[in-house]
């Protein structure tokens, strides 16, 4: 195609917007996980407040990303959604409940409680689900020709229910890191008090999966021992991160441990691109291999790269105008 | 018994994609009627049609909220339960769909937001502009998904090589031989879904003696716009049935319960089709009077059910009897219309109690009769989903079981009556609160994002929550 590779600008915009998507809809899963945790009802106000205003659009990055992995990958679309077909369910079902939940807790007195529980056990089923996908995408998929043959139940596996866990206590921490930022006061310390644990649960996940990752897939060794490699910047970073997390936290920052929580993601995250690249399903299919047509690919091309400008002004406008703390009792509810 | 993954996995899409249709229906004429409302406010300047704007706004915000909420299912549907289909045709399925998301992001992000929230804070021409541009992405994002279901019934500019589906001309798939007249039906009946619940709403106002003024000028409104829209869709519908019966004969055949091709077919009134013995039971019907709707002749041929082997029929009674329920609320909505012309005189339309009861009643039946249309259309192409090229088993995911799907169909269910009946409980209490409540002091801060159209909203889910006293 004229020398630029269409199927490498879509590679490009879906990994974005699945980072996007984890970043941003990470942290308002996370303050739902937190919930139930949280020291009184004045201090679940003011967390859900604090997300109020942005998780909508998060949720955005999802729907594009089923969409466009449709138009552009259709393989790993047409593989993945049958692959995980009861953890995709749990995670609609959680995403579902906790948006109604969100809604409906700001028209309710008396069954508000009720609404509290939809909105925690929403977000904890979604992120767990999330999270098993990933250790499924880790462990490969069990295809012929092009087509999932596996059972119903591949993707759970003590390997995947472990990138679960461990997705709940990430989002966990990306939610409570958001809190310093955005709370004071009890609440701030409540959060500031828990984060260095989560980022201890987060921190031993990542080790174990690190060091279990190159078991279930011979390939992933092959690309990180064979010979260091530029790559290992990734992991050295991340844990440069997790440290900025732990000394913002420390040092009783407001922003630094939010932002250094999203760093370590977005490194971690880069990581495991890089362990699977160029398999987008592995262990057999390519970019290349699951790639549409590159008249589908460059027929809504066109039509994405005009949104995602307005959606990215969209997200900056809305945080932009939600900046600062929020606090109890104060205007909104 | 063996659960067939193919006939649960069937069931899911309807239930699904049902549940997820009532709502879009319905907010595309309410987005119509919202952009009329403040073109007669901005023009006359008259506070009576942007106080009806106002309270149908909050109405819209919430249908609108259930229909985004559904429709994330739906984007997952088809890469669950018909990866086959998915691979197959996403070449063509894929850009569409995309660009409907694509179309509802744009449209929240720049112009919802100032049609719910922007009232008092942009001028009033750019709140009108806002309103028509809401209504017009409407317009386009059913655009996008007609034009993707149009194709699965009369497919045209792909071509099938080695089981996939590439496309040879964007134009002609877009505008497959179907979709203008599947595009203008759905459109007209979204019109009238819209026209019969606002008009049911102001009867039953106007019952009880509630904000007269302002809920006669609605009625009114709605009974013009029925008056037009529920005589077009049946000249619509007939052309669509034209249509269909060029591509897609044996989906006639099936919506006429005739099983023999034959010349001078009657118009079957009642029949109890028996898909076993290949006939009907307790016919009642008109002599030719089929023949002439369908082909316009006396004595014009219509082909029969027993054209297509057994397993290629669809089951007829589902399909006749769908057909029969849609034919016959249109026929009730045209009777509605003219009988609130003749009461126009003296101005009986908005006074007359049975009328008025009458139309309280009316404003459920668009939503049956859209399901039974979306009932005929789809169960009348069985067993292809894309038709002629591709059938549902061929579309089926391969690695499905019939435990899986039980499993989520169950779990769908579930979710969905616990979610929509938490959504329509507090639909009801917004229209029961009325065109008051816009008065109420507003003690709920929410914070209002386009993209949490709910926050538009301000009535309490509970009895009496929040002080607000009930009128």
């Amino acid at each position: 195609m004229h020398g630029i590779d269409l199927t490498i600008i879509w590679a490009i915009i879906i990994a974005f917007g699945i980072m996007m998507y984890v970043l941003m809809d990470g942290f308002d899963l996370g303050v739902g996980i937190l919930f139930p945790f949280a020291p009184d009802e004045d201090a679940r106000d003011v967390m859900m407040n604090s997300v109020a205003p942005v998780w909508d659009g998060n949720e955005t990055w999802l729907i594009l990303g089923g969409a466009g992995l449709l138009a552009a990958f259709p393989l790993v679309y047409s593989v993945l959604l049958p692959a995980l077909y009861i953890g995709v369910f749990l995670m609609l079902a959680g995403l579902i409940f906790r948006g109604v939940a969100f809604e409906f807790r700001f028209k309710a007195e008396r069954s508000r409680n009720l609404w509290n529980w939809a909105f925690a056990g929403g977000s904890m089923v979604a992120a767990f689900a999330q999270g098993a996908v990933v250790g499924a995408y880790i462990e490969g998929f069990n295809t012929v020709d092009g087509r999932y043959v596996g059972g119903p139940l591949d993707w759970l596996s003590p390997f995947t229910v472990l990138t679960g866990l461990g997705l709940v206590a990430g989002y966990a921490l990306l939610g409570s890191t958001w809190l310093v930022l955005k709370t004071e006061g009890y609440i701030q310390q409540w959060v500031r008090r828990l984060a260095p644990w989560l980022l201890l649960v987060v921190l031993g996940v990542f080790a174990a999966v690190s060091v279990w990752t190159p078991l279930v897939d011979p390939s992933a060794f092959e690309r990180w021992f064979s010979v260091i490699r530029l790559i290992w910047v990734f992991p050295v970073l991340a844990l440069l991160s997790a440290w900025l997390v732990w000394r913002g936290v420390r040092r009783q920052h407001h922003a630094t441990p939010f932002m250094a929580t999203m760093a370590m993601f977005a490194f971690t995250y880069f990581g495991l691109l890089v362990t699977k690249w160029p398999y987008v399903v592995p262990p057999n299919y390519t970019l290349w291999d699951a790639a549409s047509a590159p008249g589908s690919q460059l027929f809504l091309l066109i039509g994405v790269l005009f949104v995602i400008p307005v959606i990215l002004a969209y997200t900056a406008w809305t945080y932009w105008v939600f900046r600062g703390k929020v606090r109890a009792g104060e205007g909104y509810h | 018994m063996e659960l067939d993954p193919l006939l649960l996995s069937r069931l899911q899409f309807a239930f699904v994609v049902c549940f997820h249709a009532i709502f879009p229906v319905f907010t595309i004429g309410l987005a119509t009627f919202i952009a009329f409302l403040e073109m007669l406010a901005f023009r006359t300047g008259n506070p009576a049609w942007s106080r009806l704007s106002q309270f149908w706004i909050q109405v819209f915000a919430v249908a609108f909220a259930m229909g985004v909420v559904s429709g994330i299912v739906m984007s997952f549907q088809f890469g669950t339960n018909w990866s086959n289909f998915s691979y197959a045709a996403a070449n063509f399925i894929g850009p569409l769909l995309s660009y409907e998301v694509v179309t509802a992001f744009f449209l929240e992000a720049a112009f919802l937001g100032v049609l719910l929230f922007g009232r008092n804070k942009v001028p009033p021409g750019m709140h009108l502009f806002a309103a028509c541009m809401v209504a017009l992405g409407t317009f386009i994002s059913s655009f996008w998904i007609l034009a993707a279901n149009s194709w699965m019934h009369t497919p045209e500019g792909t071509e099938l090589v080695d089981g996939i589906f590439g496309v040879t001309s964007w134009g002609q798939a877009i505008f497959n031989p179907s979709f203008p007249y599947r595009f203008t039906h759905m459109v007209l009946a979204s019109f009238l879904t819209g026209s019969f619940v606002v008009a049911g709403v102001s009867a039953w106002y106007l019952l009880t003696g509630r904000e007269v003024d302002a809920n006669r000028r609605a009625l009114s409104m709605c009974l013009w716009l029925i008056l037009i829209g529920a005589p077009a869709q049946a000249v619509i519908g007939d052309f669509h049935g034209l249509n269909t019966m060029e591509h897609q004969p044996i989906k006639i055949a099936a919506m006429e319960g005739n099983w023999e091709t034959t010349r001078g077919m009657p118009l079957l009134l009642f029949a109890i089709p028996d898909q076993e013995a290949e006939r009907n039971h307790m016919e009642v019907g008109i002599p030719r009077l089929g023949s002439l709707i369908l082909t316009h002749d006396w004595d014009g041929e219509v082909l029969g059910l027993k054209e297509v082997a057994p397993e290629e029929r669809p089951p007829v009674w589902i399909v006749f009897w769908a057909f029969r329920i849609m034919v016959g609320i249109g026929m009730l909505m045209i009777g509605c219309a003219l009988v609130g012309l003749l009461l126009r005189r003296g101005g009986r339309y908005w006074q007359q109690p049975v009328f008025l009861n009458v139309l309280r009643l009316m404003a459920f039946t668009p939503f049956v009769a859209v399901l039974c249309g979306w009932v005929v259309t789809e169960v009348g192409r069985f067993p292809w989903v894309v038709y002629g090229q591709m059938s549902h088993s061929e579309g089926l995911t391969p690695s499905l079981t019939g435990g899986m799907v039980l499993f989520t169909l169950i779990g769908y269910v579930l979710v969905y009556a616990v979610i929509f009946s938490a959504g329509i409980y507090y639909l009801m209490r917004v229209l029961r609160a009325g065109i008051e409540s816009i008065d109420w002091p507003e003690e709920v801060h929410d914070i209002e994002r386009p993209k949490r159209p709910l926050s538009a909203s301000h009535v309490s889910i509970e009895e009496g929550g929040h002080g607000h006293a009930r009128h």
